[in-house]
């Protein structure tokens, strides 16, 4: 491959890159607005009618369920990240 | 041993552990000095922004907010930790792949501009001059508290600590003490609670023991709901504050956490920008550890208190209740003079409690405030919850002692990553990069330490003389970070066509707009009440940083519309930094 090729070839792996990216983006910020936000805050009231054992699933939601979820989109967004960046060649190893 | 001797051992064996580690942990130069060198592994690097990010507020007050604030103090635990997603998703892999300093950093090089650099500094040091007063304030506090030295002696002492291993260790040196100082802050905040969880539910996990029962086998949180009910007070599962003024605020705190600059340069320091992903992950995890221990620990001790204090007898109440009684955190006036404690919604009488310094004849602190119409009698400082803590489940004089080194240990690291970013501020932004560009990588250093010192000072002064104004507005550092640098930074990396004029303006137009709302509602000087009726669209103080943010966008893309296009090379960068690859060349200009 010659210099030219190679740098095009770079350029769509980065673009590819970016929209894959901003597509994972979209999908996860979506639940973290639907666990905070959503259940947590604006259908608080509906969810609180559901227990969960001592717990009225609302208020779980709010003080202990949204944080467990904040965790896991790290983490999801960090590997899939990494296995997208692998299958590109972009990976910073 | 005797309590106060304990703490003395545990607090001063915690001082020697930090500063020895900022001796072994000195910083040579400024790339250490600013970002510990970019080497350090993101599991440490999780640890220390734990530290940094957990403050006095959150070790000593958080539980009792929660316990007395119930479902509205979701606000701080939703706010509080929902912004390390939006740190670790939006912001921090592509901040480090740009792989400079400081947040003015890159700002002044994304919009070519002196001014926005400058711009930038000073919101950052608003933000963080507002934030570190009531951490050397938090020090002395724990110190009055525990050692019943003065607060000035607690901050003089804090400033010392903070001193030594911040001008000298530099970035490197604080990293590593943080991460010995979230060690000691969340063994200290789980033993009791632990214990506690045990204690009332038999079950030692207390994220599960809140959603569990008592010995006779009721719900503990339907437990609370109907014994606060029955005291006049609302459900404890349920807020009394408004929809909208939940979302704004904990939009607020959410946006405000990902924009503040000592979290932020925190991600400046991990070695590649997967790091910088993978680090935000384990900062949240062990945040998390505390915060979702936090409900349960303010749940069980508002019941606790509840129970131990309503209708008791004052003479045969426990030892803790005379103990904070004596220290002016719980006040009680006999209103019907039949020797008990009545406890319910309401205040017990005006204002905070001015004690008289005589005994009533109960053996009760005599207060010389005018009671109030309602039945209670007892006034509570929300504090004592986590204080008190070890007191009230009866654990052994070690955890107490624990406790209070894990308080100084939650206001140090804070303080410290505060002053770090200030200093960088001073001698990087303002000196070397806009005002003496000529200046020596020695005498950069040297400045950084200068301005160190000199930040350390005015903490302190602030910490001793608090602005009472200042002190109402927790919500101010986060409001003025939500309103001007999260979203100058997000419009860098995702809108190329964000330019110099549009974020400057933005930038200016969320600050004012923030400032100028939360000082209305808050310094009196204007004679506005700071109630709902009066505020915009029902949104308190605490909340308006979410519209000031909504404001800085808004302005930023209008004039950005009109004025001239980004210039390549900037649009060059912005595609440098969207891809990982290559960081570690990127670093240290």
């Amino acid at each position: 491959m010659d210099g030219e090729a190679e740098t095009k070839a770079q350029e769509s792996a980065a673009g590819a890159y970016w929209r894959e990216n901003v597509k994972l983006l979209g999908a996860l910020l979506a639940v973290w607005f639907a666990v905070s936000f959503g259940a947590g805050i604006l259908f608080v009231d509906t969810l609180n009618a559901i227990t969960l054992g001592g717990f009225k699933l609302g208020f779980w939601f709010a003080q202990q369920g949204s944080i467990y979820v904040f965790v896991i989109l790290i983490f999801v967004y960090s590997a899939r990240m990494k296995a997208l960046e692998r299958r590109l060649g972009l990976s910073d190893d | 041993m005797d309590a106060k001797l304990l703490t003395w051992i545990f607090i001063g064996a915690s001082f020697a552990l930090y500063i020895a580690i900022a001796i072994l942990s000195r910083a040579g130069s400024t790339k250490e000095f600013y970002v510990a060198g970019g080497g350090v592994p993101p599991i440490a690097n999780g640890m220390a922004t734990a530290a940094d990010w957990m403050s006095a507020a959150s070790f000593i007050s958080m539980a009792g907010i929660i316990a007395f604030g119930g479902y509205d103090a979701s606000v701080y635990l939703m706010g509080w930790t929902g912004g390390y997603v939006l740190l670790a998703l939006l912001l921090a892999p592509y901040l480090r792949k740009f792989g400079q300093f400081t947040v003015p950093d890159f700002i002044g090089a994304r919009y070519y501009s002196k001014t926005a650099r400058v711009v930038a500094v000073i919101c950052l040091i608003v933000i963080s001059f507002t934030y570190i007063a009531g951490q050397m304030r938090g020090v002395g506090v724990v110190f009055s508290r525990f050692l019943e030295m003065p607060i000035e002696w607690g901050v003089v002492t804090g400033m010392a600590v903070v001193f030594v291993y911040a001008v000298f260790g530099g970035m490197k040196g604080i990293t590593y003490t943080q991460v010995a100082q979230y060690c000691v802050l969340i063994f200290a905040y789980l033993v009791p609670a632990i214990f506690i969880s045990m204690m009332i539910t038999g079950n030692p996990v207390p994220q599960l023991g809140l959603g569990g029962t008592d010995a006779s086998g009721v719900y503990i949180l339907q437990k609370l709901d109907a014994t606060l009910v029955d005291l006049g007070f609302s459900e404890f599962t349920a807020g009394v504050k408004s929809k909208a003024d939940v979302f704004a605020i904990t939009l607020a705190l959410m946006v405000g956490t990902a924009g503040l600059p000592h979290v932020i340069v925190r991600f400046f320091t991990v070695p590649k920008v997967s790091d910088a992903r993978k680090s935000a992950g384990y900062a949240l995890v062990f945040i998390a550890l505390l915060y979702t221990t936090a409900p349960a620990v303010g749940a069980f001790a508002r019941l606790n208190f509840i129970e131990t204090v309503n209708g008791a007898d004052y003479k045969t109440a426990p030892q803790w209740v005379k103990t904070w009684e004596g220290i002016g955190l719980i006040a009680w006036l006999d209103k019907n003079g039949d020797g008990k404690m009545q406890y319910a919604a309401g205040a017990p009488f005006e204002g905070k409690p001015q004690f008289t310094g005589e005994a009533g004849s109960s053996g009760e602190r005599l207060i010389s405030n005018a009671p109030t119409e309602n039945v209670n009698e007892v006034d509570v400082d929300r504090d004592i919850m986590v204080l008190a803590n070890p007191e009230i489940a009866a654990l052994p004089g070690w955890v107490a002692a624990l406790v209070a080194a894990g308080g100084v240990a939650a206001a140090l690291s804070t303080a410290a990553g505060l002053l770090l970013v200030i200093s960088a501020a001073v001698s990087h932004d303002l000196l070397k990069k806009t005002f003496r560009p000529q200046i020596s990588e020695r005498g950069e250093l040297l400045a950084a330490r200068l301005a160190a010192a000199a930040a350390i000072l005015v903490a302190g002064w602030l910490g001793i003389n608090p602005p009472g104004f200042v002190a109402q507005v927790v919500a101010l550092a986060f409001g003025l970070a939500a309103a001007s640098l999260f979203p100058a930074i997000l419009m860098g990396i995702f809108f190329k066509g964000m330019n110099r004029e549009g974020a400057i303006a933005g930038m200016l137009a969320g600050l004012v707009f923030t400032l100028l709302y939360i000082v209305w509602f808050k310094s009196g000087w204007f004679g506005a009440s700071d109630v709902a009726a009066q505020w915009l669209f029902g949104i308190s103080p605490e909340g308006i940083g979410a519209v000031g943010m909504l404001v800085n966008f808004a302005v930023a893309v209008s004039v950005a519309r009109f004025t001239a296009r980004t210039p390549d090379e900037v649009r060059e960068m912005v595609e440098m930094i969207r891809t990982p690859k290559g960081a570690g060349a990127a670093q240290g200009h």
